[in-house]
């Protein structure tokens, strides 16, 4: 039974990381329109400009400085890259985020190469904080959900109780109001993409010693980002943490304990064939939960569009 | 800057490679492991440690037969079956009759059917099949064929010396295993639980899973189901992203027992195991780089620092396979017969330069040789990897591994 406590704790971490990534993409997504889709190649950036920067000047400095480079790097690549592209629709806008995130993926292996980075916790934060029953929890991870749980109160707070917030929300649903009114919408619009790929590169920062620093690192979680936006329905904040927390929850639920799909069925009351081998669903009795953990939080995305296709805190299109 | 240098390095080789190749042959080996994705630094740096060899074993040293010098091709096959055929078949357009690959016995298992109908069909266009790397024990028992060489050795043998390691220390009752989702994990787990079964029944295996092969983002509650099952040491044969997720997972949760494990070295590996895998992380390895093999093992290894300041020879049973097929291509007199070139490879005798004699057994292809198990370490270090600091050195060494080893191969030979 200590053992679900622990696995509490490494889900909200998980799912945290995870709202750090979403929480800058859906924010995007919200303000323009554009699906990001080299949001996660930022969070890669992150990553690696956080360990060459702590080759140099420690850890700490890397967490304050490359998040900044990330987020400048974002505020010129909506500047001078998507906006001329915005003229032309949607479409060529994906395009033009696909690409781009093809190309860091190659920027990234020419200067860095393949191999995975000695990228490590830093020795402040390299201890057991406590141990549930033989379970230790790093510090290190203690530091993660703090620093996450800050960034959505900061966030919180800068969009619904600041005049800058105001002014960003105003511009998402009145933009040409907003500029009447003498606000410059595209300075807006490209702190917004500046400020989301920061986000992104914060959570590089941190996930990088832990779940390491390689070139296939923004490839292993492209897709869930955006599995995660459309839970928790695109541009909500409130949808992002929810959808992220549930998803480290269920994916580390069902990696943590061994579920066999025959237990489910027969508690259900369907018996086990007596001839499993030559039964055509053998691989279906014989499935367990953590053979499929990865593929839950695509299974539950399906469910909710077919539920609830704004997600589930979406706002209803007019 | 690094890229830049192997640029010109390789402008510069292809020149030379260019020059000669008025009066000799070049032959060409093609080289189809994953050069993208997650598996990519692997695939890589074995693409450099195979370059390497042929240059510095054989065209440096004058080539084989009348001057003929290699070249490796690199295919990118992105660790999947089904466009390994193609690169395969891209290959043999080219001309190719030589085929090394190594990384997925699932890529393996695809390969080796492929080539052995297309050699049935093709008499005129044939091509060798030389593994250096994938382990799964039915290429070389029911799925063994006349054209596929196996210069590792398979994951029964290893696991059999690492299960000797493993009973000879009192400390363990508890294992844990834990691999990869396909047929290479499927085996280590099936081989690791009949050996510890036959050679200590009170070693109690207390858990048992695989997990998806590169997917997995956080080991994390894996990692907490080792170390509540009360294991006193965990077996995987985890390799690439997979192998240093799980092990920095297992240390980082609390686990203090040792890890043994297959593919734990080298590839930036070794370097952000670093200091937490000190004295844990325990490989069964061909070769030894710590003590070195020979001297002319060393004069090789720094050879290739030289060229490679980031890279390591971390398999070193790719030299074997380049040393073995020149071997083997001068013995027959020919490198266009590869049923000549196969035959002479067939019980061939070769003594390496990483020390010990390699023995390419006849009856299923598969290669003996001294296994060495090796522990993750700072000290007497002469050759680290990923310039760490860190490297494996030796700590028991198993002559001829697996020598007598059953094998159910049927081989059928060509007329």
């Amino acid at each position: 039974m200590d053992l679900i406590l622990v696995n509490i704790i490494d889900g909200l971490v998980t799912g945290l990381l995870l709202f750090m990534l979403s929480a800058g993409l859906t924010l995007i997504f919200s303000m323009m329109g554009v699906l990001n889709f080299a949001h996660a190649s930022f969070y890669m950036l992150g990553a690696y400009f956080a360990y060459q920067i702590s080759l140099a000047l420690g850890f700490w400095m890397g967490l304050l400085i490359a998040p900044l480079i990330v987020g400048v790097l974002g505020a010129g690549v909506e500047r001078y890259g998507l906006r001329r592209v915005h003229q032309y629709g949607h479409v060529p806008e994906l395009i033009f985020t696909f690409g781009l995130a093809l190309l860091i993926e190659e920027l990234v292996q020419f200067i860095w190469g393949k191999n995975q980075m000695p990228y490590f916790v830093p020795d402040a934060l390299n201890f057991s904080a406590f141990a549930i029953a033989g379970n230790s929890i790093p510090a290190y991870k203690i530091f993660m959900i703090f620093t996450s749980l800050a960034i959505f109160i900061g966030l919180l707070f800068i969009l619904t109780r600041t005049r800058v917030g105001m002014i960003i929300q105003a511009a998402l649903s009145y933009p040409r109001t907003v500029e009447a009114l003498g606000h410059n919408v595209p300075l807006i619009f490209m702190g917004v993409f500046g400020v989301g790929t920061a986000l992104a590169g914060v959570a590089g920062v941190i996930a990088g010693p832990v779940l390491g620093t390689f070139p296939g690192m923004a490839f292993v979680l492209g897709s869930i980002v955006f599995v995660t936006i459309v839970i928790g329905g695109l541009g909500s904040l409130w949808g992002a943490l929810v959808a992220s927390l549930l998803i480290g929850w269920l994916t580390t639920f069902a990696k943590a304990y061994n579920i066999a799909m025959e237990d489910i069925l027969n508690g259900i009351g369907i018996a086990t064939p007596e001839n499993l081998d030559s039964n055509v669903f053998r691989d279906l009795w014989s499935i367990t939960s953590p053979q499929i953990a990865d593929i839950l939080p695509y299974i539950l995305m399906v469910l909710i569009l077919i539920i609830r296709p704004s997600g589930l805190f979406g706002k209803r299109h007019s | 800057m690094k890229s830049i240098t192997k640029l010109g390095a390789v402008s510069a080789l292809s020149l030379v490679i260019g020059a000669s190749a008025s009066f000799a042959e070049t032959i060409k080996i093609a080289f189809i492991d994953p050069l993208s994705g997650p598996f990519a630094s692997t695939g890589t740096n074995g693409l450099h440690q195979f370059e390497f060899a042929a240059e510095h074993m054989v065209n440096e040293k004058g080539g084989v037969l009348d001057g003929d010098t290699f070249e490796v091709v690199g295919f990118d096959n992105q660790t999947s079956p089904k466009e390994s055929l193609i690169q395969l078949q891209v290959a043999i357009d080219q001309g190719i009759r030589y085929v090394v690959q190594g990384n997925s016995s699932g890529v393996a298992n695809a390969l080796t059917e492929a080539i052995d109908k297309h050699n049935r069909r093709n008499p005129d266009s044939r091509v060798l099949f030389l593994n250096y790397a994938a382990v799964d024990p039915a290429l070389t028992n029911d799925k063994c064929n006349f054209w596929h060489f196996r210069f590792d050795a398979n994951a029964d043998i290893k696991m059999d010396a690492l299960t000797d390691v493993i009973v000879a220390d009192e400390n363990i009752k508890k294992v844990y295993i834990i691999g990869q989702d396909y047929s290479f994990g499927k085996a280590v787990s099936a081989a690791a639980n009949k050996m510890l079964g036959e050679k200590r029944d009170d070693i109690e295996v207390v858990g048992d899973e695989l997990h998806p092969i590169g997917k997995v983002k956080d080991f994390t509650p894996y990692a907490r189901k080792v170390v509540s099952s009360g294991a006193d040491a965990v077996i995987t044969g985890n390799w690439g992203a997979d192998m240093l997720g799980l092990g920095k997972a297992i240390i980082d949760n609390g686990f203090e027992g040792p890890i043994y494990t297959y593919y734990a070295a080298g590839s930036g590996m070794t370097a952000a195991f670093g200091e937490t895998g000190k004295d844990r992380i325990r490989l069964i390895s061909q070769g030894s780089i710590n003590p070195i093999g020979s001297e002319e093992a060393r004069a090789t290894y720094e050879a290739f620092e030289a060229k490679y300041p980031e890279g390591n020879i971390d398999q070193s049973r790719i030299f074997n396979t380049i040393g073995m097929l020149a071997a083997a291509i001068e013995e027959a007199g020919t490198a266009d017969d590869v049923v000549a070139v196969a035959s002479a490879l067939e019980g061939m005798e070769y003594e390496s330069m990483w020390g010990g004699k390699l023995f390419m057994r006849p009856q299923d292809h598969q290669l003996i040789q001294d296994m060495h198990v090796g522990v993750h370490t700072d000290e007497n270090v002469d050759f680290d990897f990923d310039n760490s600091g860190f490297g494996v050195v030796n700590e028991s060494t198993i002559e001829m591994a697996g020598m007598d080893s059953p094998t159910t191969c049927e081989m059928k030979r060509p007329e």
